[in-house]
């Protein structure tokens, strides 16, 4: 069988406030197979945020080892952790994130930006992406004219431009409409089930934890499988 | 992340906040326009300064009578007759030198018809106004057959020719020097005031012979003046001369020297080192300008980065490494610098040209003070960018992320 993408083994990180360790993650394994949906739940303060951000390489754990497709994510440096982001990491957020007054061509031309793509591929990578989720007519559209499902497709397209092995999705409903909501999550699905995405979604809302394979829960900075 | 796409963001970036990035280029031209403007006028004081130099002779040597000591008494300066025509014709001979013109001064009342005026009367051969470089304004000039047979005729100095003829043209006329009647050959051209304020132009000359003879009675020169191929010709000269007449004067080594020579060259470079300090400290005080525009860039990149923090979280998530964070800002704010120094140069020529027409002053903007503006410039950006972009390149991601 496959190595797992995701290897996570006995987590641990604290957060230093007012000079006093808060623990955040106290001994976290975790293993996601390649073409999984996996959803996190956890009421706020569980230490949900904080296991994201240490998938996401956007922090480092205290303790403990992370692979990320095999590749020990523990010990690298932060310029080393970006180029990790750009190649490995799709990220959709709640409040979306696109860059300010900037067009939605070049939101997604930005990861390409950095992993070096030529002016003539990047956008039309870019384009191609967002036709793929339907933002065709959009592409100029500066991010303030969208509305928000369009916005969240924009970032999803933005996660997706430079074919990343994983999909890290932080509440991306939280900032939507029912309606819109199941747009995006049946989006996801799709992404999913089609082209074997494997996506990580961090919710706090069972129902949407439902929409995925495997759902789990982070309790006191530890992890529960949920019923 | 390759150069021309740091640049478009770079470019980007600036343009969202147009005002705000024309008001902060403002420092920098003012700083680049008053250092240029202020090294014209430094430059071209001293290629004034320079001119003048030149007029005198900046390569010229004076060779004047030391003192003599009679029974312990020390006459003073000027009093030894030692100095020979000879001596004059031996010193032409050194290599260093080009041209030697030994004179004769002496003062005398001058009359023309009815009006009379006192001045000097230098005794002189054709070649003393090649070394002073005083040229003719009108006339014929002194010849080498009118000094060897001290003829009586004169040139006179301007404020000679006025006091006594006004505006005749006096040339062809007779004035009576003492009681010997000389026939005027020509004027001179205006020389005007010495550094020491005696009006140069208040003197008449005569050939060397009929001075000494004819008014003075003296055989002896008080005055050599020579001319050398440079400055450095110059100084070799000042040896050479001195072990010359040492030994023409056959004068012991414990005798001191019976004569002084005046070194022009060495005049000269004081002047013109006094010159370069007023440069240097007219652009020292520009480039403070130059720095406060320079605390402007760090001021307003400092407020670009804090307002756009989340947006270097989010380009962090998405792959930036710190390294191109930094470039971004760090070109933005080079970017203000040097498109503040193209168009500071463009002030600073403006402001330059400006002064010469407004306040006669010479003024020369030379390539060198463009090249240092600019290097200046391109340095400031640097420098007072660099602490705004590495604040930015050291944010975390995670807390630039969750920035509000």
């Amino acid at each position: 069988m496959a190595k797992p993408l995701i290897e996570i083994r006995d987590l641990h990180k604290a957060y230093a406030l007012d000079g006093v360790q808060i623990p955040a993650l106290q001994g976290i394994d975790l293993a996601v197979e390649n073409g999984e949906f996996v959803a996190i739940m956890g009421p706020s303060g569980s230490g949900k945020s904080t296991l994201m951000n240490i998938i996401g390489c956007l922090d480092v754990a205290d303790a403990g080892s992370y692979l990320l497709r095999g590749q020990d994510v523990t010990r690298m440096s932060t310029a080393v952790l970006a180029e990790l982001r750009n190649r490995e990491i799709g990220f959709v957020f709640q409040n979306f994130n696109l860059l300010p007054r900037t067009s939605a061509l070049e939101n997604v031309e930005t990861p390409l930006i950095y992993a070096g793509v030529h002016k003539k591929e990047r956008r039309q990578r870019a384009r191609e992406a967002l036709r793929h989720l339907g933002l065709g007519e959009r592409l100029d559209h500066l991010s303030n004219q969208l509305s928000g499902g369009q916005q969240q497709r924009v970032a999803i397209a933005r996660a997706l431009v430079n074919r990343p092995a994983l999909l890290l999705a932080d509440e991306p409903t939280g900032n939507l409409d029912t309606a819109t909501s199941t747009e995006i999550l049946a989006l996801l699905e799709a992404l999913h089930r089609d082209e074997g995405l494997t996506i990580v979604m961090i919710t706090h809302d069972p129902e949407v934890a439902a929409r995925a394979q495997r759902s789990l829960l982070v309790r006191d900075g530890r992890l529960e499988n949920s019923p | 992340m390759n150069l021309s796409a740091a640049l478009q963001l770079a470019l980007r970036a600036l343009w969202r906040n147009k005002t705000r990035a024309l008001l902060t280029t403002l420092g920098v031209i003012i700083g680049v326009g008053s250092v240029i403007a202020m090294l014209a006028i430094g430059t071209g004081a001293q290629q004034r300064i320079a001119e003048q130099l030149e007029s005198m002779g900046t390569n010229s040597l004076v060779i004047r009578p030391g003192s003599v000591t009679r029974g312990g008494v020390r006459i003073g300066a000027g009093s030894s007759q030692r100095l020979t025509p000879a001596d004059a014709d031996a010193v032409a001979e050194l290599p260093d030198v080009v041209a030697v013109a030994p004179s004769v001064q002496t003062t005398a009342q001058v009359r023309y018809r009815g009006t009379n005026w006192g001045t000097a009367i230098w005794g002189i051969t054709p070649d003393y106004l090649v070394v002073r470089s005083w040229p003719l304004a009108f006339g014929e000039p002194l010849t080498q057959r009118q000094v060897r047979g001290a003829h009586h005729v004169c040139l006179l100095g301007q404020t000679v020719a006025r006091e006594l003829f006004g505006l005749v043209n006096p040339v062809g006329e007779t004035i009576v020097i003492k009681n010997l009647a000389c026939r005027i050959l020509g004027v001179l051209t205006e020389k005007g005031a010495t550094a020491r304020g005696s009006d140069q132009d208040d003197a008449i000359f005569m050939p060397i012979t009929t001075v000494q003879r004819k008014l003075k009675g003296i055989t002896h020169i008080e005055r050599i003046e020579l001319t050398t191929a440079g400055r450095e010709a110059a100084f070799r000269a000042t040896k050479a001369v001195t072990r010359l007449l040492r030994q023409r004067h056959q004068l012991t080594d414990d005798q001191p020297d019976d004569f002084r020579i005046y070194n022009r060259a060495e005049l000269a470079q004081t002047s013109e080192e006094s010159a370069r300090v007023f440069t240097w400290l007219l652009g020292s005080i520009a480039s403070v300008s130059l720095l406060v525009g320079g605390i402007g860039i760090m001021n307003i990149m400092l407020v670009s980065v804090t307002e756009r923090t989340r947006e270097i979280g989010i380009r962090m998530a998405l792959g930036a490494r710190p390294r191109d964070v930094l470039w971004q800002f760090l070109l933005e704010a080079l970017l203000l610098s040097c498109v503040g120094g193209v168009f500071g140069i463009l002030v600073g020529l403006g402001g330059a040209s400006a002064v010469a027409k407004f306040s006669q002053l010479p003024v020369e903007v030379t390539p060198a003070s463009v090249l240092l503006a600019c290097l200046f410039a391109g340095l400031v950006g640097v420098f007072f960018g660099m602490h705004p972009a590495r604040k930015a390149a050291r944010l975390r991601p995670i807390d630039a992320l969750r920035y509000e």
